[in-house]
């Protein structure tokens, strides 16, 4: 097979443990001991920034300012104070980050789940049933990857709060929400947004998967809902979880939907779109940046840890020819 | 994925769970109710009754410390009338506000600190004009040169809020005792006295241009108010309006004047660094040099009071406050370089209409300049409400009627230009670029 | 200091209300598609019988029920997509040819003024630099970590460090770049590459203000961020590699590096395109981290962060756009070569 896009083999196959692959024979002609120490000093580079954020996070507000995040190690002097401030702070000039994690909850969840259900469909569809012109409307949503989401965001604003007519004949009443609600738009603003490379990915892995096993079932009488359900879907879970780690970064870092959908508010607005503002307002104030910059890297950093397994053996499987 | 293999199961709790949200949902009814509406403290709100639990949505650039100010300053009017405020302030204003009214989400008032943005969405046909009451008002009570800067093709669409005045030097009065300086009037001894500080080893000047996404802007304030000084305001008008090309020759000139301080290494950056360093360091950290010694001088806006450190006095005998940046042709006047913001409307609600009247009145200015840090060129503010020295400088001068004020003229031209190359350009030309190059390149973003 | 949890209840029912609705979406949708073919299966069975025993023509088959399967499957993407999508590109293009306030048609003007304003020249310049640069570092860095990393000890440790500034916005990645970046001039330095530089004897120097240094330097972050990326990729990719190829090659004698270029290039090659494609339209749309970190100054501003500018904050969104339409322009070679594959594929 000659294919450049994926096949299913790898998603199934045992990883590691095979004691001589490809990459195993190139290193071995490097120490291997030089090979480690080589690797664990990049990633040890690597997490050098993060961690000058961090230590700086934990460090009083003059000594942030004053001398480098170094220096604490030789002279230390550590607070929790930037956190308590942002955290807590009830002033509307610090934080009160707690309400907008809340928020950045509410609005993440379900704008993981609608586009990866929709897409699913969809990559099945278009791997797998047989209609006319199915090839190029694959082509033409995976080229919409490119539409910038900015120039988009007006025309979406003002379906929501104009809805649709047609020649004076109203065919979507505007939406008009208000507080809370505006969550809604949110979620349908990030499930636009991340339809596309959601249906590449998955049509990626769908399209692979063994066609004998479809035309058994199609030979049983199995309709297409049922085999989406009881074979397809089963076997890519893991590529679901995958998207799903996508997604959720995606969303839970993203500034600029939430700003437009949600509002500024302390109602709707996110973790990014306070911390944004607190860079904006409080200029160089290092002290609070670092430690709202840390808590909201905090959350994602912990689903991506727990998940990793996940995420790493899903787009494998979407992407790799076995 | 158990959801998908269960679709039956899953949608009748679903739509179960659903129906029994949605009933406790309806049950919670908003109804609030003005109860002080007939007490004496509220007579003053007479005129605006009969809107109560209607909402008026107000949208700003204004935000955290000065935000809480803001909302408790309309308190009074809220309780007595009944009108909701739902106030919202962002860093993103001026790039959120027009996606918003393209959007059809508009607020209801917002205030907006560039004129040329009013005139934007004047063009555009989305304000609303003024009603009758809310005219009568701010033709009573503002002064007809910041209405003008309100008024597009001759309808008034902007009611003229908060001020501030630009043209002001911080310096730290302690610092000047002790050495013996003086506080110069004229350019030529702002000059001698630069050099003198220059001379005993400190850099006489601090500044700064970084803010974010407006980064430059502060090096623009600096151009405005030295070319007000040697073209004069006739000149000034022309140039924002662009009549003469921004690369007038009396353009080049002021901005090369500018740079005898702004690009001269023996003068700045204190505290910081070389002139490059002004590009980099925050303009809500350049003055603060001042009060600890490291700089002599740092001109900028009144509003630059509340970055210092608390426990600064700022007062004519404290630690830090601001003389009037000085004329340099006494000819042309003394002139005063400002800004500040303008109240418009996307909608003409009765409700929205009266809080705009409001704003515009006696009642707000002075509730408003009694929580302190804030000053307008309302004529009815009562300059005894004004508590903090710079403030009540600030008023002095706004309503003195020998000067003559301008507005930021980076507010004025259009956007393009005043938010963009014009704000773009200075940071180069700090960074080593010359004069006439950046300035060209400015004249020639000038949308036609 | 204290925080009330009861004024979080609206939020958290929206949630549930969102989740419900969720389930009541796809459930619904799923639901539908297993009723509805039911009976249109019973009605054509009724058809057949009736043809059969009428002795009239048979009614088409299969077909169009595929075609309706489709529809109901694509149906909230393509809706979805239409609506979020679609309807703002066409827009898009359309404001494209009007002047800034869209009232009146300019024809080409706006792309006239894209290629004859110095300024807007060198965004698309840059914009080249990044579309280059990016994904080309950090899938050749992520290859070398992942054949590096192979089978080392603390693989793992390794390997999520380096995954880990995925995890980080762009945003915060710019904030945690730019403290690296900073810059004083007096006293001490709080920025690590100027300490590293003033320990090695050298000038503390304002990274960020000298092009074309700093776009290489903002790139730095982009490639820190998607470099992970690349080398989880692949490395998974090596590790699939099947053993009995690599163990054939071995017999025949074949040295490490051609191993790499003959075994190794060939098996991941589908994992690199994936990689490759994914990071050029992440780097075409490259937006915060400019931003954040010079806001476009210095000679640092990308299409992206000039499109937000032009359209958003200059008022100008005709030249806003036929940037955004540019973009569109800049990915079609990506989307050629995705054309062939599928066709590829097909054959295949």
């Amino acid at each position: 097979m000659t294919t450049a896009t994926p096949t299913v083999a790898a998603g199934t196959q045992k990883t590691g443990g095979t004691p001589s692959t490809a990459a195993g024979r190139v290193r071995k002609r490097l120490n291997s001991r030089t090979a480690t120490l080589v690797s664990i000093v990049i990633a040890v580079v690597w997490t050098i920034p993060t961690f000058g954020l961090f230590v700086s996070s934990l460090r009083p507000e003059d000594e942030i300012k004053t001398t480098g995040w170094w220096t604490a190690f030789t002279n230390p002097q550590f607070t929790l104070e930037n956190y308590q401030q942002v955290l807590f702070g009830q002033s509307s000039s610090s934080g009160q980050l707690a309400g907008y994690f809340i928020n950045s909850l509410a609005i993440t969840i379900p704008s993981v789940l609608f586009p990866i259900a929709f897409a699913c469909l969809a990559a099945y569809a278009l791997a797998w049933i047989n209609f006319r012109g199915r090839d190029w409307l694959y082509i033409a949503i995976f080229a919409l990857q490119i539409v910038p989401l900015q120039m988009a965001l007006v025309p979406l604003l003002r379906f929501f709060s104009t809805g649709v007519s047609v020649g004076g004949i109203t065919l979507m009443p505007a939406w008009d929400l208000v507080d809370e609600q505006k969550f809604a738009q949110v979620w349908f603003a990030h499930t636009c947004f991340a339809l596309p490379f959601a249906v590449f990915l998955l049509h990626n892995f769908i399209s692979q998967l063994p066609g004998d096993l479809m035309e058994a079932a199609r030979v049983d009488g199995a309709t297409h809902p049922k085999i989406f359900r009881t074979i397809v879907l089963p076997l890519i879970t893991p590529a679901l979880a995958a998207i799903g780690i996508f997604q959720f970064l995606w969303v839970w870092n993203d500034l600029l939907v939430a700003l437009i959908f949600a509002g500024g508010s302390d109602e709707t607005a996110p973790l990014t779109v306070r911390l944004a503002e607190m860079a904006g307002t409080r200029g160089n104030e290092w002290q609070r940046l670092t430690a709202g910059a840390f808590v909201s890297i905090v959350v994602p950093l912990i689903v991506f840890l727990s998940l990793q397994r996940f995420f790493v053996r899903g787009l494998l499987a979407g992407s790799v020819k076995g | 994925m158990a959801v998908f293999t269960r679709p039956r199961q899953a949608f009748v709790i679903a739509g179960a769970l659903g129906l029994a949200l949605s009933a406790t949902a309806c049950g919670t009814g908003d109804d609030k109710k003005s109860d002080k509406a007939g007490s004496a403290e509220c007579a003053a709100y007479e005129k605006y009754q009969g809107n109560d639990g209607k909402k008026v949505s107000i949208y700003a650039s204004i935000r955290d410390a000065e935000a809480d100010l803001l909302e408790r300053s309309w308190s009074q009017f809220t309780d007595c009338t009944g009108i909701e405020i739902a106030y919202e302030g962002s860093g993103e204003f001026e790039a959120q506000l027009p996606v918003r009214v393209d959007g059809g989400n508009a607020p209801d008032i917002a205030f907006v600190p560039q004129p040329g943005l009013v005139k934007r969405f004047a063009d555009a046909g989305k304000l609303k004009s003024l009603g009758a009451d809310t005219k009568a008002m701010a033709e009573q009570n503002m002064p007809a040169d910041w209405l003008k800067y309100g008024t597009v093709n001759g309808t008034l669409y902007g009611v003229p809020l908060g001020a501030n005045v630009k043209s002001f030097v911080w310096y730290s009065p302690k610092t000047f005792k002790e050495k013996g300086w003086e506080v110069p009037t004229s350019w030529d001894q702002l000059i001698a006295l630069s050099d003198k500080i220059a001379a005993s080893g400190m850099k006489p000047w601090c500044a700064g241009v970084e803010s974010g996404d407006a980064t430059g802007w502060p090096a623009t304030d600096w151009i405005e108010d030295v070319l007000l000084r040697t073209a004069g305001a006739e000149v000034y008008d022309q140039w924002t309006t662009h009549a003469i090309p921004f690369n007038d020759p009396r353009v080049v000139e002021a901005v090369d004047r500018a740079g005898t301080i702004l690009k001269n290494e023996k003068y700045v950056n204190g505290g910081f660094g070389g002139v490059k360093s002004i590009t980099t360091t925050a303009f809500q950290e350049a003055g603060l040099p001042v009060v600890n010694g490291k700089c002599a001088m740092h001109r900028q806006a009144s509003f630059y009071a509340n970055q210092f450190p608390e426990g600064t006095k700022v007062a004519e005998d404290g630690d830090a406050f601001a003389f009037y940046f000085p004329a340099i042709d006494a000819a042309k006047g003394k002139p005063v370089l400002g800004a500040g913001e303008f109240v418009v409307a996307y909608a003409d609600r009765p409700e929205v209409q009266a809080v705009q009247t409001y704003l515009a009145s006696a009642e707000y200015v002075n509730s408003r300049a009694k929580l302190g840090n804030w000053v307008t060129a309302n004529n009815k503010l009562d300059i005894a409400n004004v508590a903090s020295p710079i403030d009540k400088l600030s008023v002095q001068i706004l309503q003195d009627k020998s000067g003559t004020f301008r507005f930021d003229g980076s507010d004025l031209m259009p956007a393009a230009v005043g938010a963009g190359t014009f704000w773009k350009g200075m940071v180069d030309w700090i960074n080593g670029k010359d004069t006439a190059t950046v300035l060209q390149g400015i004249e020639s973003s000038w949308p036609k | 200091m204290e925080f009330d949890f009861a004024d979080q209840q609206p939020k958290l029912l929206m949630l549930m209300y969102g989740l419900i609705a969720f389930v009541v979406v796809v459930g619904g949708l799923l639901l539908l598609l297993d009723v509805v073919p039911a009976q249109f299966a019973r009605r054509r069975e009724a058809q057949l019988v009736a043809a059969s025993v009428g002795g009239g023509p048979l009614p088409r088959r299969r077909k169009q029920r595929e075609g309706l399967f489709a529809f109901f499957f694509l149906l909230p993407t393509l809706l979805l997509l239409t609506i979020g999508l679609v309807v703002p590109a066409i827009r898009t293009v359309l404001l494209s040819l009007m002047d800034g306030s869209s009232t009146n048609w300019v024809g080409l003007r706006n792309y006239g003024w894209m290629f004859s304003e110095d300024s807007i020249v060198r965004v698309l310049i840059n914009t080249l630099i990044w579309v280059l640069l990016v994904p080309l570092v950090a899938t050749t860095f992520g290859l070398i970590y992942a054949v590096l990393v192979d089978k080392v000890r603390f693989e793992a440790v390794a390997k999520s460090l380096v995954f880990l500034p995925m995890a980080i916005s762009f945003v915060g990645a710019s904030i945690i770049w730019k403290f690296v970046y900073a810059f004083r001039g007096v006293g001490d330095q709080i920025g690590l590459l100027n300490q590293i530089v003033v320990s090695l004897g050298g000038e503390p120097k304002q990274w960020l203000l000298n092009s074309p240094l700093n776009t290489l330097l903002l790139i730095v972050i982009m490639v820190w961020i998607q470099a992970g990326f690349a080398m989880v990729i692949l490395s998974a990719a090596i590790k699939a590699i099947p053993g009995d190829i690599v163990e054939a090659a071995r017999l025949d004698g074949v040295s490490p590096w051609q191993m790499f270029w003959r075994i190794t290039m060939p098996s991941i090659r589908p994992a690199l395109i994936v990689v490759v494609v994914t990071i050029s339209i992440a780097t075409l749309k490259v937006f915060d981290i400019v931003r954040t970190a010079t806001n476009g100054n210095y000679d640092t501003s990308v299409i992206a962060t000039d499109m937000y500018n032009q359209a958003f904050r200059y008022g100008q969104s005709g030249r806003g756009s036929a940037l955004a339409v540019f973009l569109f322009i800049l990915v079609i070679p990506i989307v050629i070569y995705q054309v062939r594959n599928l066709r590829q594929q097909r054959e295949g």
